[in-house]
C-alpha cells in the first residue's frame, strides 16, 4: 500500500510537469485549442503541437501500454499501479495520448505469439506511436466466413510473394504497416492453411483505395497486394497456424467495439446529451414530462435496458476476468443497443435529426446524422451480430452444430 | 457497491440450491397441485425452511432473526424460484418481516417478530382493491369510534391471504380515492371478528385470498407505523418485496431457460437435434442476454437496498420490470420451443408460464414500474 501511495505521488508530480494544459479536457487551454485525435505513425498529423509533446512523453515512459514489460518499451507496471495511473490521468482529465490498433489489437497478440526479435522490433514502435498499424482480415469474398480468405502468400525461399485483396481495412490509407491473414497452405483444410503476416505498406505492390460509407465518411479502405515481397522473418508464429492468432486478436477487437459509442451508458443509468433531453427539446414538455406519451414510453423501456446493460458491464468487471464468449454478448448487445439509441435520438429530433449539410443546422445535428449511420457498421464489423449469437449459442449454451 | 455476492450470501445461495433440488423439485409443487392441497404449501417443508433460519433473515438478532438483509433472502427466493417452490417465504419472511421491522413499535416487534422467526405465525399484506396494483386507490375505510378503529372494505389478490395468521391492512383514514396521503397500515389477527377470508384460485395454484372487512374493530395499538403515513410505508415494504420477487422471477426464468436448452439438445427432428437450427439458436442466445441483464438489475437492487442507497424505488422498479419482461419472453419461448409437449399438463414447462403471469401482476406489472421509473427519472 505504502509503495502504491508513493507511486501515486510520483505519477501526480510527473503528470503535473509533463501533461500540457491543452491535453487536459475541460481546461482553459483545452477550450482554446483544436480538438485532435492522435494516431501516430510515419505521417502523423498533429493539429495541436501539444499533442505531439504529450505522445512523446507518454511513449517514452511506456505509459501508452502501462502493463507491457519494459524490455518491450512498455511501462512495466503492475495491475495495481496501472489502476493508479489511470485514476490520476482521469483526475486531471488527460486526453488519450495515442489511439492505435497496434495497442488495442496487435501488441497483445504479439506478446502472446511473436518471437523475441519481433516483440523487440515492433512493440516499442507501437507504444511510442512511431508506426501506425492497420488490420488486413476481411476480403471481398470473405466477410463473416473469414477463414475462407484467399489472399495468397507463396513460399519463394527467402520471402513470401503476396497477391490478393483485403477490404474494410480501417485507415489503411494512413497506416504504415498491416497485419494480415494470408493463405500459405492452399491444400490444407481452410482453417489450417492460414498464416499471420506483418507487411510494411511501403513495399512495392501495396496500394489502397478509400471506401465511401453511407455516412459520407471513409474510415475504411480496400487494400491491394500485387506481387508484394515479404521477408520470411515477418511471419508471426508457425506457418499455417495463423488462425489461432487471428481468433485471439478478434477477441481484443470485440472487447474494443462493445465499448464503442457507449459513452453515457453507465451503471447509474444516466447520460448527458441523451435521448431524454433531445425529446424534451423537440417534442416539448408537459408538466416536466416528454410531451409525446408514446415516445416517452419507448424512451423509458430503452433507458431501462440501458441501465441494466450498464449494470451488467459493471457486474462483469466486479466478477473479474470473463470468458471470451461473454465478450460476444457485450459486442452483440452493446452494438445493437447503440444502434437503437441513435435511432431514438434522431427520431426525437424530427426534421433536425436527419440534417446533412448547410447553415440551417448546427454542427451537433449534422454530426448526429453521420454518427447514426456509422452505428450501422458496428453490428457488422468485428463479427456481425448474427455471428455473435452463433458464438453464444455454441460456446456458452453448448448447442450442437 | 460491488455487484457480486459476499461470502455469507454465497453460502445462503448454496444451501437454498441444495434444499430446492433435494426437498422441493418441481414435482413437489405438482404434488400439492394434484392433491388440491387446501394450503397450497407444505407445513413440513416450511418448518424445514424455518429451521434453516430463512424466516428470520430480515429480522434483527434481538428478535430471534439473523439480519442477513434483503440480498440474503433474495438469493434464497431465486433458488426456490427455480423449482417453483411454494411457501410463506415471500408474504411472511419478506413482506411481514420487513413491515414490522421497519415500522413496528417496540411492542409490535416483540409481539410478532419472534413468532415469525420461529415459524409460529405467517402473515399477509392486503393492499389492492382493484384489478391493477394501485395503493392510492384504497377506499377500505378506517374510522375512529369510541377509541376503536373500525375497518370496512374489501381487499383483493392478497398473497398467502388464505393461510395467514396475521394480516397487515392498508386502509384510508382520511382523504379520497387516488390520494397517496391519508392512508394507514393496521396489523390484526386474521380471525378477528368481522374478517372474512375468501380463498381465490389463481393460474399458478398458490395461496391467495380476497378479504372482506365488515366492521372489524381494533385497538389504537393496531396501527403499524405512523397514522396517515401508510402510503409511504407500504411503498418501502413493497419495494423490498418487489426486489425479492424479481429475484424469484429471475430464478423462474433461469430454470425454464435451462429446461429449454436441455430439450433443444436432446429432441430430434428431421434426423438432427433441433438445437442445431439457427432459428432456435439465435432466440436462445437472445434470452441468455436478457437473463444476464436481469441478474445485474436484481443484484444491484438488492445490494443497494442493503446499503441503504437512496435510489430504492427506481431500482426496485427496474428490477421488477426487467425481471417481468424477461420472464414473459422466456416463459413464452420455452413453451414454443418445447413444441407439442410444451402445452401438455404432464410437462413442467407450462407451470413456469402460469407462475410468470401471476408474479407479473403482483405489486405492479412492467407497465406500472416503467411509468414509475420514468416519473422518478424525470423522463
Amino acid at each position: 500500500m505504502e509503495q502504491l501511495e508513493s507511486f501515486r505521488k510520483e505519477v501526480k508530480t510527473w503528470l503535473e510537469e509533463n501533461c500540457p494544459p491543452s491535453m487536459r479536457s475541460g481546461s482553459e487551454a483545452d477550450a482554446n485549442s483544436v480538438t485532435d485525435e492522435v494516431w501516430g505513425g510515419r505521417n502523423a498529423v498533429y493539429k495541436n503541437p501539444d499533442s505531439k509533446i504529450w505522445l512523446d512523453k507518454m511513449g517514452a515512459k511506456g505509459w501508452t501500454m502501462p502493463t507491457v514489460p519494459k524490455e518491450y518499451g512498455g511501462g512495466g507496471l503492475s495491475r495495481e499501479e496501472t489502476k493508479v495511473l489511470n485514476e490520476e490521468l482521469f483526475a486531471i482529465g488527460a486526453k488519450q495520448a495515442l489511439l492505435s490498433f497496434g495497442i488495442w489489437m496487435l501488441a497483445p497478440a504479439l506478446l502472446e505469439y511473436a518471437n523475441e526479435e519481433q516483440k523487440r522490433l515492433h512493440i516499442p514502435r507501437i507504444i511510442k506511436g512511431e508506426i501506425r498499424w492497420c488490420q488486413g482480415y476481411s476480403e471481398p469474398g470473405s466477410g463473416s466466413d473469414l477463414a475462407s480468405l484467399s489472399t495468397k502468400a507463396e513460399d519463394m525461399g527467402d520471402h513470401y510473394l503476396v497477391n490478393g485483396q483485403k477490404v474494410w481495412t480501417s485507415y489503411a490509407d494512413k497506416a504504415d504497416w498491416i497485419f494480415a491473414l494470408v493463405r500459405t497452405g492452399p491444400q490444407e483444410p481452410k482453417h489450417s492453411g492460414i498464416s499471420f503476416l506483418l507487411i510494411d505498406m511501403a513495399t512495392e505492390g501495396v496500394s489502397t483505395k478509400p471506401i465511401t460509407l453511407i455516412s459520407g465518411k471513409s474510415p475504411f479502405c480496400e487494400t491491394f497486394f500485387d506481387n508484394v515481397k515479404v521477408p520470411k522473418e515477418n511471419l508471426v508464429g508457425e506457418e499455417n497456424a495463423g488462425w489461432t492468432i487471428a481468433k485471439a486478436l478478434l477477441q481484443h477487437e470485440r472487447n474494443f467495439i462493445s465499448n464503442f459509442g457507449l459513452a453515457g451508458v453507465s451503471a447509474a443509468g444516466g447520460g448527458g446529451n441523451d435521448v431524454v433531453s433531445l425529446a424534451k427539446k423537440h417534442f416539448g414538455e408537459e408538466n416536466g414530462k416528454i410531451a409525446n406519451s408514446i415516445f416517452r414510453s419507448d424512451v423509458t423501456t430503452h433507458k431501462m435496458k440501458e441501465h441494466a446493460f450498464g449494470l451488467t458491464l459493471k457486474r462483469a468487471g466486479d466478477e473479474g476476468g470473463k470468458a471470451s464468449a461473454v465478450a460476444s454478448m457485450f459486442k452483440y448487445y452493446g452494438t445493437e443497443h447503440n444502434k437503437k439509441r441513435h435511432e431514438m435520438m434522431i427520431a426525437a429530433m424530427g426534421s433536425h435529426g436527419i440534417a446533412w449539410d448547410g447553415d440551417e443546422f448546427d454542427e451537433d445535428e449534422k454530426n448526429l446524422t453521420k454518427a447514426w449511420l456509422r452505428t450501422k457498421g458496428n453490428s457488422i464489423e468485428g463479427g456481425t451480430s448474427e455471428v455473435q449469437l452463433n458464438v453464444i449459442s455454441k460456446r456458452v449454451l453448448g448447442l450442437p452444430s | 457497491m460491488k455487484l457480486i455476492l459476499n461470502e455469507e450470501q454465497q453460502m445462503l445461495r448454496d444451501s437454498a440450491k441444495d434444499f430446492a433440488e433435494q426437498k422441493t423439485p418441481v414435482s413437489h409443487f405438482r404434488g400439492l397441485r394434484d392433491n388440491k392441497d387446501p394450503l397450497n404449501w407444505d407445513k413440513e417443508i416450511w418448518k424445514e425452511m424455518v429451521d434453516l433460519g430463512w424466516s428470520g433473515i430480515l429480522i434483527p438478532e434481538e428478535f430471534g432473526g439473523s439480519d442477513f438483509g434483503l440480498a440474503g433472502i433474495s438469493v434464497i427466493m431465486q433458488e426456490v424460484g427455480k423449482t417453483l417452490t411454494p411457501s410463506p417465504l415471500f408474504a411472511t419472511a419478506v413482506l411481514g418481516a420487513s413491515a414490522i421491522t421497519s415500522f413496528g413499535t417496540q411492542d409490535q416487534k416483540s409481539k410478532y417478530l419472534p413468532l415469525i422467526a420461529s415459524g409460529e405465525i405467517t402473515t399477509a399484506i392486503a393492499v389492492d382493491e382493484e384489478s391493477h396494483h394501485a395503493p392510492a386507490n384504497t377506499i377500505t375505510k378506517a374510522e375512529l369510534v369510541n377509541d376503536k378503529w373500525i375497518l370496512n372494505g374489501k381487499k383483493k389478490f392478497v398473497v398467502d391471504g388464505a393461510s395467514a395468521d396475521v394480516l397487515i391492512i392498508l386502509a384510508r383514514t382520511s382523504g379520497a380515492k387516488g390520494e397517496n396521503t391519508g392512508l394507514t397500515l393496521f396489523i390484526l389477527d386474521a380471525n378477528a371478528k368481522g374478517v372474512e377470508v375468501i380463498k381465490t384460485d389463481m393460474a399458478d395454484c398458490r395461496n391467495y385470498a380476497n378479504i372482506v372487512l365488515n366492521n372489524v374493530a381494533v385497538d389504537k395499538t393496531a396501527i403499524l407505523g405512523d397514522q396517515e403515513s401508510g402510503g409511504e410505508a407500504v411503498d418501502k415494504i413493497l419495494d423490498e418485496g418487489r426486489i425479492a420477487l424479481a429475484s424469484e422471477m429471475l430464478g423462474n426464468s433461469e430454470a425454464a431457460f435451462e429446461m429449454t436448452i436441455n430439450y433443444l439438445k436432446e429432441r430430434k427432428q428431421f434426423g438432427v437435434h433441433i438445437g442445431t437450427f439457427q432459428a432456435l439458436q439465435h432466440r436462445a442466445a437472445e434470452m441468455f442476454c436478457e437473463i444476464e441483464l436481469t441478474k445485474s438489475a436484481v443484484m444491484a437492487a438488492m445490494q443497494g437496498a442493503d446499503e441503504n442507497n437512496n435510489d430504492l424505488q427506481r431500482m426496485a422498479s427496474l428490477a421488477k420490470s426487467i425481471a417481468g419482461e424477461t420472464l414473459y419472453l422466456v416463459s413464452n419461448e420455452s413453451v414454443q420451443m418445447h413444441g407439442g409437449i410444451g402445452v401438455t399438463d404432464e410437462y413442467d414447462i407450462g407451470f413456469f408460464m402460469k407462475r410468470a403471469r401471476v408474479a407479473e401482476v403482483i405489486f405492479g406489472g412492467a407497465n406500472f414500474h416503467q411509468e414509475r421509473y420514468a416519473n422518478l427519472s424525470n423522463f
